[in-house]
């Protein structure tokens, strides 16, 4: 059942097959049985799954269900859910229940989705490699001395190894694709604005965007057509119309122009990565798409842009977090600096503390002009290098990470070590766009993923892109071993 | 970064940070920052800032209620509270 795609499972719930009951077993039964090899869960919400499938049955047999009725997925940690545990991979929420949902989590409720869990995460969504949760680093299902990627580790090694159909998750700097090629799975990052940002736990609210990872771009447009929606909770939220992500799937690619960077093969990108990419990319040519050069002259400031634009945000964002109203509260506070004080040093981790005071100081007297001011300007011009690109070609193709997977600790003494495993994924959350990772091969028994990255709102067109490679390549079809 | 630099930061972002940690947490920082400073040579001169990837605005709706008051649910979650207070240290002496 486990290697059923969701579109599969959708048909056979109505053919009887099975139940939504005996599909929910099924993933709650390898959760427990094979979680313990990746940590992929923070918490598993058996009862509630069950009760969800119970009356997903009941919505099936009475006919007239949504498409996802009955479907199990997963949400990432950083998703507010009522009465169950939202930790946000940190100690400071540890006992944090909500008391609402966010409305993606409403979105799928709505439509008859049963919850598995909730999924582990780097710290507030920050990092490349998922090893700086409280609850203990995930493991890459494809090689467990090596990360699963960041900071949407769990949601993407519980999709590979399959305990999971498919799971909900966050990019704020490429934190669905980087793990979604490093894990051989299907990622998607929606332009900025398409999907909801509320009872999603900000970090950096300029670029925080949900997504999804599923093992095909059909499960992808499947779910996103739930996930999508105009919140009017959500200011940031555009209202554009949102298409039937399903319907134009089966397109032809003839004449479509594909861009592929020239900065984004440069020094730093392993070689197996380039020759896989460059692969799937004559692929597509096979499939009638033509391949054009194209220059993002300003890339190398994106990633100093963002560290600076991030920190920011998120030392502004993780303020609430004091002890007084929600999370954890130091013991014996003396007084009110000492409650502020030892509650956030004592609730949160190394790397989200190095993260706010570098926030703090980009946008301190005498220095927000010459960082944060400075940064948002870069971020102009490096969009404007992608509306210019757009201008002569529909869709740009590249590495999403710069190589497979690392081992543990391999990057976390050197935080811009790190930092740069984000290199190819950033100027996208800097410009808003939309961006996805499919897997197109393995480099040394580990997987490897191509980024596609589109013009504002154009998800069913990358959609499209992506279903047609699957549907003449078998990368998204390879599991990790013993799976 | 100097000590008393950090130790200045850190109250900002009302974190403690231990005399012991200090001089790590001020060399990673300056990695950061060296990394940042990347920006300095980048001329910016004519550019708008951009503080939202498609430079929207704040949109506005009508000013009346729509939200239930539900205080009750979020004192629930709070660590200490009275009368419908959250309650802190003394800060008043």
């Amino acid at each position: 059942m486990h290697n059923l795609t969701i579109a599969q499972m959708i048909r056979e719930l109505r053919q009887k097959t099975f139940s939504s009951v005996e599909l929910t077993e099924h993933f709650l039964a390898r959760i427990e049985r094979l979680d313990s090899n990746y940590n992929s869960f923070v918490t598993v919400t058996r009862e509630q799954a069950l009760q969800q499938a119970r009356q997903a049955d009941a919505r099936l047999a009475a006919g007239n269900a949504p498409a996802l009725c009955g479907i199990p997925l997963a949400h990432k940690d950083i998703f507010c859910t009522t009465g169950v545990r939202t930790s946000c991979g940190s100690k400071m929420l540890d006992n944090f229940v909500p008391p609402y949902d966010a409305t993606i989590v409403e979105n799928y409720l709505r439509d008859g989705v049963v919850m598995l869990g909730k999924t582990n995460m780097d710290e507030f969504a920050m990092g490349s490699s998922n090893e700086t949760s409280y609850y203990g680093p995930v493991k890459n299902p494809w090689a467990l001395n090596c990360v699963p990627g960041g900071s949407s580790g769990g949601s993407a090694a519980s999709v590979a190894a399959r305990i999971t159909p498919a799971a909900t998750a966050s990019d704020t700097g490429g934190s669905i694709r980087q793990p979604a090629s490093l894990c051989g799975i299907t990622g998607i990052k929606p332009t900025y604005g398409r999907v909801s940002r509320w009872g999603m736990i900000a970090f950096a609210s300029s670029l925080d965007q949900a997504g999804l990872m599923t093992r095909t771009a059909e499960d992808a447009a499947l779910l996103l057509n739930t996930m999508a929606s105009f919140d009017a909770k959500d200011s940031t939220c555009v209202d554009e119309p949102i298409p039937d992500y399903t319907a134009t799937l089966n397109e032809s690619l003839s004449g479509l122009r594909i861009g592929v960077p020239k900065e984004y093969f440069g020094e730093g990108l392993n070689e197996g990565t380039a020759r896989a990419v460059e692969d799937a990319i004559k692929t597509f040519e096979k499939l009638g798409a033509s391949v054009h050069s194209v220059s993002l002259p300003h890339s190398h400031i994106a990633v100093p842009a963002y560290y600076v634009i991030a920190p920011a945000e998120c030392s502004a964002n993780l303020s609430r977090f004091d002890g007084v109203r929600y999370g954890y509260r130091c013991a014996n506070p003396q007084s009110l600096e000492d409650l502020y004080k030892r509650s956030r040093s004592e609730g949160f981790g190394e790397e989200v503390k190095r993260r706010i005071m570098v926030g703090c100081y980009a946008l301190s007297a005498g220095y927000y002009d010459a960082y944060y001011a400075k940064a948002q300007k870069a971020r102009r011009l490096i969009k404007q290098d992608f509306v210019d690109a757009f201008k002569t070609v529909d869709v740009i193709m590249g590495p999403t990470a710069p190589s497979p997977a690392f081992e543990f600790g391999a990057k976390s003494k050197d935080p811009v070590a790190m930092y740069l495993e984000d290199i190819y994924t950033i100027a996208t959350n800097l410009a808003g766009l939309p961006g996805m990772s499919i897997p197109c091969g393995l480099v040394d028994g580990k997987p490897v993923g191509l980024q596609i990255i589109g013009n504002y709102f154009a998800e069913a067109r990358m959609l499209n892109i992506a279903h047609q490679f699957q549907q003449n390549t078998q990368f998204h079809d390879l599991a990790p071993a013993g799976i | 970064m100097d000590r008393s630099e950090i130790e200045k930061l850190a109250h900002l972002a009302r974190l403690e940070i231990r005399p012991e940690e200090i001089d790590e947490v001020a060399t990673r920082i300056s990695n950061v920052l060296a990394l940042v400073d990347q920006l300095q040579a980048l001329d910016t001169g004519n550019v708008a800032p951009m503080a939202h990837p498609l430079d929207a605005v704040q949109r506005l709706r009508a000013d009346e209620v729509t939200e239930p008051n539900r205080r009750d649910e979020f004192l629930a979650i709070a660590p200490a509270t009275e009368n419908g207070l959250y309650l802190v240290p003394k800060v008043i002496d």
